[in-house]
């Protein structure tokens, strides 16, 4: 299970309504245990991929280094990834599974003209086949 | 000579748990097949299934992207890092 506050749910959706129509894309930082994985802190980054931006976004490895250095930082994990779905729902495409690790959790929000729609989180499977949706928790 | 791999921590799965694996290499390119030979799980989240490292697993020796020295035929000295960094890319 992926626990995050209110705050930080709503700044992931804030950050797919600012770039809207375009992808947001984010890093999130946490701790991982055996009950739950928390979130401790989002690091919103740049979406690179400069030439499709609605249907697509990358995240550099150096910007990677630099998010895992920002949770070493912070005594925390770099567990997963943040991005939205423009005029999508927020499930992974098959283009986000071929570029995918197990263990990250991956929060897709989907956002609308009208605005923020579902929000949800997956991990892909071991053998790289499908993702599993990985329930969220959203606390106060 | 001996080099150091950094296992990020989504594949550390396949690892053992182990964050730091040593191995005996000359190049870049034999240190990474010595930690898939000592490792095998690891191959399918490296390499696509052509057997080419995946578009978005980088490789840095210390802290240089290989692509910008000589790729896996990068010579490694003793005492160097090797470091696997992800770069993250999706969309609908």
């Amino acid at each position: 299970m992926l626990r995050l506050n209110e705050k930080f749910a709503a700044a992931i959706r804030a950050h797919g309504v600012e770039t809207y129509p375009h992808e947001c894309c984010g890093a999130i930082l946490g701790r991982d245990a055996a009950a739950a994985r928390d979130v401790l802190a989002l690091v919103p980054l740049a979406n690179r991929r400069d030439d499709s931006p609605r249907n697509r976004f990358e995240i550099t490895a150096d910007d990677v280094r630099m998010a895992e250095k920002k949770a070493r930082e912070l005594g925390a994990d770099l567990v997963g990834w943040y991005h939205s779905h423009p005029d999508a729902p927020a499930r992974p495409s098959e283009f986000d599974r071929e570029h995918a690790w197990p263990w990250y959790s991956y929060i897709i929000v989907s956002i609308e003209k009208a605005g923020p729609q579902a929000m949800n989180s997956w991990r892909l499977v071991d053998d790289r086949s499908h993702y599993d949706a990985e329930p969220i928790e959203i606390t106060g | 000579m001996p080099v150091k791999i950094l296992i990020p921590t989504p594949l550390r799965a396949y690892t053992n748990k182990l964050d730091t694996v040593e191995v005996q290499a000359a190049t870049v390119g034999d240190a990474i097949t010595a930690l898939t030979s000592q490792f095998s799980d690891l191959r399918k989240h490296l390499y696509n299934d052509e057997g080419r490292l995946r578009s978005f697993v980088n490789v840095y020796l210390n802290d240089e992207d290989i692509r910008f020295l000589h790729k896996d035929q990068t010579e490694v000295n003793d005492g160097d890092t090797i470091s696997i960094v992800p770069s993250i890319a999706g969309g609908r």
